[in-house]
């Protein structure tokens, strides 16, 4: 170093002292920020959010929760394909009706994760969350660290429409029981989905092709789509592989019944050798031979728009798929849902059994600032006025039994409550390892991609795949959990 | 005086170095301690394990998958820059021969280093999206459709298990070759002109004057883009993230430590585990630094 000897010799005293100062300026907040580091602050911010303003307003019949008229709400609302606007046009200005006082914070976003991990770990969290999204919240996780509030106060609570019921008898069948973690009712699925293979019902009309009951008929129409130049099934490997495996899961519940996917839930050991399993593998793995390579690198939209362009025939999917394809769908096409295909002649649940489940989680967290509010919203979401307006909103059926009665349904909406009212009691049941055991779910994606692209056979595929079960099993940093229905 | 000299460079110094230590050497410091924990990253009262992230690390495959590709973009990904880097800047710089005493490039030299260099700017998600649209598997794809013209079927450059791993180091060299161009161009520049003119009156051609002048003379700008370039192979995160089938695949034949740190922290809520994973990553990206310049330390020639 060779300073010429001018400059830092001639400092006064005075400028010395202003330096050290402002140096004490920066260091001092950063000492406070070391302490708020990931592992640094122990409990004190949970304390500090405890003591919120939520513990006001008096307990009334229409108040059922004791909710402080004048604190705030935030609800986070994951924009995907259901959009925002439900809840910024139809539930948070519901909210601000009853509670005129209250400001209501709106945040969209579509990384659930990204945007709410830091603020659950540093104690400021939301009053709501619609926890959906590819980047969603790991519910069992929260749900250990005691982050989530217990819903069955809300369920308990009397509906808004008729006081003389209870929320839970206005909810169709089923609805509460997915929302279970430990036996405790902690996430509300508001949106009533219903899954199996999804075709334009025009073209299938022109061509005089009818969907396959059975994986015979299957392959026959698939030989037919095939010659008329159109892949006869498609999914997007890139990033949405679970829409193959759910298609396998459902097949393998036709076959053995919903045990076998209550089995799955409860890791029991050998589930996934099973013949159900190891026969729906093999079935779906048939059908993926006529699906093209490079599907594997596509994602969900740019396949689901092949569809609309009339080059994919049937395609593996929820009920949102109306909704989420309406700018990309041509005038003519006509959604329509048909079961998956009957596997054996045995099968326990007929072709028309279809899995239809409570999906899309809304959470309150019992450590946001107004978690009273927050079961209050829900109430309102399960109003039939609430549930009306997302039905308008956002184009899907709510789990809030005939909201959308006398509503205009679009085709793919009256093919679905068709496809409902065909299938009575055989419901597939919905599957809640994939939220509780993230490691196995995406394992199962990746083994769902090289089966169906024919890199393993399905006997590779349910071996692979028990493999990764009893990983799971023990692994003794997850914590293990139990359905029984 | 010379007292008050030193408390001076303190104070200067102590503002970036505190803000060095909270934002960078303190998370260091916390992940060791994570990893020895079983953490889920939202209480703030993770248990202590001790090394049982460590010892479930060994029997891994994904993990082990990801050390693979790590290990072959690290042989590969700097190698293949920096020779394609080297022959552009050579061309650019000294291969057109002398004029008025002066070493040139070959003609338009200054357009194609504004080519060279156009990758460079573009922000890593951009190039991603890109590449995308480059690689799409079926005949809308960008390099599908050209081989359709001459009637090659589609390759599936990123569904191709055996073919994933090495279009993704395509990507990462074609990115990286700018910067390198530009690194090399102003090295060279500094090699004084007599040099060469002194062989070239000694009757060195151009292979000559590149392997025997240049790229000795050149010795300490390679080792530090040797370097820059090992430490990029051991990231590769955003590329793999938005390129690759389920981010990894197919059947993990892309996948990346920053990528299972990454999905294993925020997918799998296991902060502790991915601790773990960012501590041996850490290690190994440290070892081949010192490695590198170690075993390339050579005498400098001064000029």
């Amino acid at each position: 170093m060779s300073y010429s000897a001018g400059t830092p010799g001639d400092i006064t005293r005075r400028q010395m002292l202003r330096r050290i100062g402002l140096t004490a300026l920066v260091a001092g907040p950063a000492a406070g920020l070391l302490s708020a580091c990931a592992t640094g602050g122990s409990n004190a911010p949970a304390a500090t959010t405890s003591a919120a303003p939520s513990s006001g307003g008096a307990v009334s019949a229409a108040n059922p929760f004791g909710v402080a008229a004048n604190a705030p709400l935030e609800v986070v609302i994951f924009k995907g394909g259901l959009g925002d606007s439900y809840a910024t046009d139809v539930h948070e200005p519901l909210y601000k009706k009853t509670f005129p006082q209250a400001t209501v914070k709106h945040v969209a976003t579509q990384q659930i994760a990204q945007t709410l991990q830091p603020r659950f770990a540093s104690g400021d969290v939301p009053d709501v969350i619609a926890n959906s999204g590819t980047d969603l919240m790991d519910t069992g996780a929260l749900q250990q660290e005691g982050q989530l509030q217990d819903l069955t106060e809300l369920w308990d609570a009397p509906s808004i429409d008729d006081p003389a019921k209870k929320v839970r008898d206005t909810v169709a069948p089923g609805t509460i029981e997915s929302g279970l973690i430990d036996n405790k009712p902690y996430l509300m699925n508001y949106v009533f989905s219903a899954y199996g293979l999804w075709y334009d019902s025009a073209l299938f009309e022109k061509n005089g092709w009818t969907p396959p009951k059975t994986f015979e008929e299957f392959k026959a129409l698939a030989e037919k789509i095939k010659a008329a130049g159109i892949t006869p099934f498609a999914y997007a490997g890139k990033n949405a592989s679970y829409y193959a495996f759910w298609m396998i899961l459902i097949s393998a519940a036709k076959i053995e019944g919903n045990q076998v996917l209550i089995d799955i839930d409860n890791l029991e050991d050998g589930v996934w050798k099973r013949d159900s399993v190891k026969q729906s593998a093999a079935a779906w793995a048939e059908i993926g031979k006529y699906m093209d390579k490079s599907f594997e690198g596509l994602i969900h939209t740019e396949v689901q728009t092949r569809q609309n362009q009339g080059k994919v025939a049937l395609y593996p999917s929820g009920s949102w798929l109306e909704n989420e394809q309406k700018s990309q769908t041509p005038e003519g096409f006509k959604y329509a849902l048909t079961p998956t295909p009957s596997v054996t002649a045995a099968d326990k649940m007929p072709f028309e059994a279809i899995r239809a489940a409570a999906g899309e989680a809304y959470i309150v967290p019992s450590k946001a600032k107004n978690p009273k509010g927050g079961l209050e919203y829900l109430r309102i979401m399960l109003s039939k006025e609430g549930a009306r307006g997302f039905t308008e909103k956002s184009g899907n059926i709510t789990v809030v039994t005939g909201a959308a009665d006398g509503l205009d349904l679009s085709p793919g909406n009256a093919s679905l409550s068709a496809a409902q009212t065909a299938a009575g009691q055989n419901i597939v049941t919905f599957s809640s390892f994939e939220n509780w055991y993230k490691e196995l779910e995406t394992e199962l994606r990746k083994q769902t991609n090289a089966l169906m692209f024919g890199r393993i056979t399905a006997d590779q595929f349910c071996d692979n795949m028990q493999k990764a079960a009893d990983k799971t099993k023990s692994d003794s940093s997850i914590t293990k959990q139990k359905r029984t229905v | 005086m010379r007292h008050g000299r030193y408390r001076f460079i303190f104070g200067f110094l102590a503002a970036p170095v505190i803000l060095y230590v909270v934002f960078v050497i303190s998370p260091y410091i916390q992940a060791f301690y994570i990893s020895l924990t079983n953490w889920k990253g939202i209480s703030a009262n993770p248990q202590f394990i001790g090394l049982e992230n460590y010892t479930r690390l060994l029997d891994d495959e994904v993990f082990w998958a990801a050390v693979r590709h790590h290990g072959v973009l690290l042989l590969v990904m700097p190698l293949v820059t920096i020779v394609i880097a080297l022959f552009f800047s050579f061309l650019l710089n000294l291969s057109g021969g002398q004029r008025g005493g002066q070493m040139r490039g070959i003609w338009g030299s200054k357009v194609y280093r504004v080519i060279f260099f156009l990758p460079q700017v573009l922000a890593v998600a951009i190039v991603g999206v890109l590449f995308q649209a480059i690689y799409r598997p079926d005949e809308s794809g960008v390099i599908n459709g050209l081989l359709g013209l001459v009637g090659i079927d589609p390759v599936g450059w990123l569904i191709a298990p055996d073919l994933a791993l090495w279009s993704i180091i395509g990507v990462m060299v074609w990115q990286a070759v700018g910067f390198y161009v530009v690194l090399f161009s102003a090295g060279m520049s500094s090699i004084p002109k007599d040099v060469f003119e002194a062989a070239e009156l000694d009757g060195a051609n151009r292979s000559t004057l590149f392997f025997k002048i240049t790229l000795p003379l050149l010795w300490d700008t390679m080792q530090v883009a040797w370097v820059y370039l090992g430490i990029a192979a051991f990231d590769a995160f955003a590329l793999v993230q938005v390129l690759s089938v389920d981010r990894g695949g197919p059947d993990n034949s892309t996948t990346v430590l920053p990528l299972e740190i990454w999905r294993t922290a925020f997918n799998f809520s296991k902060f502790g585990y991915a601790s773990a994973m960012g501590v041996v990553l850490f290690f190994m990206t440290i070892t081949f630094a010192a490695l590198t310049l170690r075993v390339t330390r050579r005498e400098r020639i001064e000029f």
